[in-house]
């Protein structure tokens, strides 16, 4: 499968996952996001520029634990609960925010 | 994702008053890249002369597990097994009937193993593996979570769960793995879990634990990682790390270690618990993993291996890891090996080393609902049946407010989640939610009865699916809770009065 983004084709699974992380462009997540009837607002972003940044760091999604707690302490406290998190995702957080920051999907019992 | 319809939970859970042929046909996961395949040591894709290395794997594998013979040979179509599978109930097609989907391997293995079967195929219902049969495999075998359900009710005791793996490891040793699975294994021998979580993340994540459960009680319980001579091993799965609720049960062992005064630690290359090796029926496989937390309990010198909250886990742990991996010779002999981190909680609360202040749950009504192969395949404790008794005991030690579903739907009668057996992905979906449906009627009966509020679970496969199928059946996802979650919500830390 493979998403085309201003006449270019990027390679992505069969869920719609990027192939390869290092291609990811902001319009690539917009494009990603409204193939699935979804609109990134600002809050979007500010969950998906902190996925980005976890995993340049760890190799990894953050757990969902230290993803509230990290939006909690950057963007107020109202946003740092799971449940602020499936509002903005309604598939997950971690699936489907990850999917728009061009991440791998997390794998395992999860 | 295609649509489809949610079952709609009656009053009773019926048997499907029409059949409904074919109509799982299509519902299958997506297939394993060469790069899911290699690690494992299946080739990448189909081979050219599949049904050739199909059957040459299928005499293979009749002549190592004797019971698989005794399973195709001992059925004698009584129809027991029929009405006991969760994916029969909830998509009404035949070949979810265990019976049915046994024979899909059954009709290959009799043309191609059997007298009858060779001379007079049509008499004895014997088949030619073709394309036709592997589709059919890889969508039937896919619909089996290997949970066991139908084998209790057998007479002869035919275990559909071994014929399920038999056929998947038949299918990924000619190229057609599945990729949840084999994606999962090949992270596994890679980073050590099936998450994909590195060294320094799982310390990252354990150490802004250890900062909550301080913020959250004043006490500073430590959440180790690969600290050599400490007493305990705890492997568990990476789930526990990452999602939620799984979370708030590690949490909870870690108080429990804690208040007990146990030294405790988790191992990066052991960071797994879940062994998926026996979801595709890989022993080698299966091997390899379970040589991992050989290798992590030999290089930090602990005395003492307990699992976390994992069913298949447990089922391996329990029943293989001893053939698979020891012997256990250098670990202290005065505690099971392994040990469930349910035995372990049970025995302190038993001996009086645990306060529990039971209306710190006051707020919950919970249920209790017992995995397939902890229920099926292992036991806890020293007595038959421990593993039915001891997480009650350790939910009736922390909550005031304990209800069982229905008899026929609990204890060695339990139905899977529906997303056991390496089915737990988004590809499955609908499977999924349907195959939910007897556990969800069963739950609705105890809310409608006894106002139960929390379905608690010791597993992580099922926590993820309850947490997903819930809101399709009119529950909230966040009903579906650990069992430690209830334990460190009750617990007192601190010194003792």
């Amino acid at each position: 499968m493979a998403i085309e983004v201003n006449g270019k084709m990027y390679e992505t699974d069969e869920e719609g996952y990027l192939a390869n992380l290092n291609e990811w462009t902001k319009e690539i997540g917009e494009a990603m996001a409204v193939a699935d009837n979804a609109d990134l607002s600002e809050s979007h972003w500010e969950v998906i520029n902190f996925l980005r940044e976890y995993y340049d760091e760890y190799q990894i999604a953050p757990a969902v634990r230290v993803l509230t707690k990290a939006i909690g302490k950057k963007f107020g406290k109202d946003k740092g609960n799971s449940k602020y998190l499936y509002e903005l995702f309604p598939y997950g957080p971690a699936k489907q925010a990850c999917k728009y920051a061009g991440l791998p999907k997390p794998t395992g019992c999860v | 994702m295609a649509k489809f319809e949610t079952p709609a939970l009656k009053e009773y859970l019926e048997m499907p008053a029409s059949l409904k042929k074919d109509s799982m046909v299509h519902s299958g996961p997506f297939v394993a890249a060469p790069q899911h395949q290699e690690p494992l040591g299946f080739p990448g894709e189909l081979v050219d002369n599949w049904q050739d290395v199909a059957i040459e794997k299928m005499g293979e594998l009749l002549g190592k597990y004797r019971s698989l013979r005794v399973f195709l040979d001992s059925c004698v179509k009584c129809g027991a097994c029929t009405d006991k599978c969760h994916y029969f109930l909830g998509t009404s097609d035949p070949n979810n009937m265990p019976v049915a989907r046994q024979d899909l391997f059954r009709s290959v293995y009799r043309r191609y193993f059997t007298l009858g079967g060779k001379l007079f195929p049509k008499l004895v219902g014997a088949v030619k593996l073709d394309e036709g049969v592997l589709d059919q495999w890889w969508s039937y075998y896919h619909q089996c979570s290997q949970c066991r359900r139908c084998s209790v009710f057998c007479p002869y005791g035919i275990d559909t769960a071994e014929i399920s793996m038999a056929a998947r490891e038949i299918m990924a040793s000619v190229g057609k793995g599945q990729k949840y699975s084999n994606e999962i294994i090949a992270k596994v021998f890679k980073i050590g879990n099936n998450l994909g979580l590195p060294e320094p993340a799982l310390v990252d994540t354990m150490e802004g634990l250890e900062e909550d459960v301080k913020d959250e009680t004043g006490v500073a319980v430590r959440y180790p990682v690969d600290v050599e001579g400490a007493d305990v091993l705890l492997v568990t799965p990476s789930a526990d790390f990452f999602a939620e609720p799984h979370v708030d049960g590690l949490i909870g062992y870690g108080k429990v270690f804690h208040q007990a005064g146990i030294s405790w630690t988790v191992s990066s290359y052991a960071s797994e618990a879940a062994n998926f090796g026996m979801f595709v029926g890989s022993y080698e496989n299966m091997r390899k993993i379970a040589l991992r937390i050989r290798k992590a309990a030999l290089d930090l010198g602990v005395k003492r291996i307990v699992f976390g909250e994992c069913g298949h886990a447990w089922r391996v742990a329990y029943s293989f890891l001893n053939t698979l991996a020891g012997p256990f010779d250098f670990l202290d002999s005065k505690y099971p090996v392994p040990q469930h981190i349910i035995e372990v909680t049970h025995d302190l609360i038993k001996r009086g080393a645990l306060t529990l202040d039971k209306s710190a749950n006051d707020d919950k009504r919970v249920t209790f609902h017992d995995s397939c192969n902890v229920a099926r395949a292992s036991r806890m404790g020293d007595m038959p049946g421990g593993q039915f008794i001891l997480p009650r005991e350790v939910i009736k030690a922390c909550c005031s407010h304990f209800f069982d579903m229905a008899s026929d739907t609990i204890h060695d009668s339990t139905f899977c989640c529906g997303g056991g057996g390496g089915l737990l992905t988004d590809d499955l979906m609908e499977l999924r939610v349907k195959g939910a449906m007897p556990r969800m009627q069963a739950l609705k009966d105890v809310t409608e009865r006894h106002q139960v509020t929390h379905l608690a679970a010791i597993c992580a496969i099922c926590k993820s699916q309850f947490s997903k199928v819930l809101p399709y059946y009119g529950f909230t996802m966040d009903q579906v809770v650990s069992v430690h979650q209830l334990v460190s919500e009750a617990i007192v830390l601190g010194a003792k009065d």
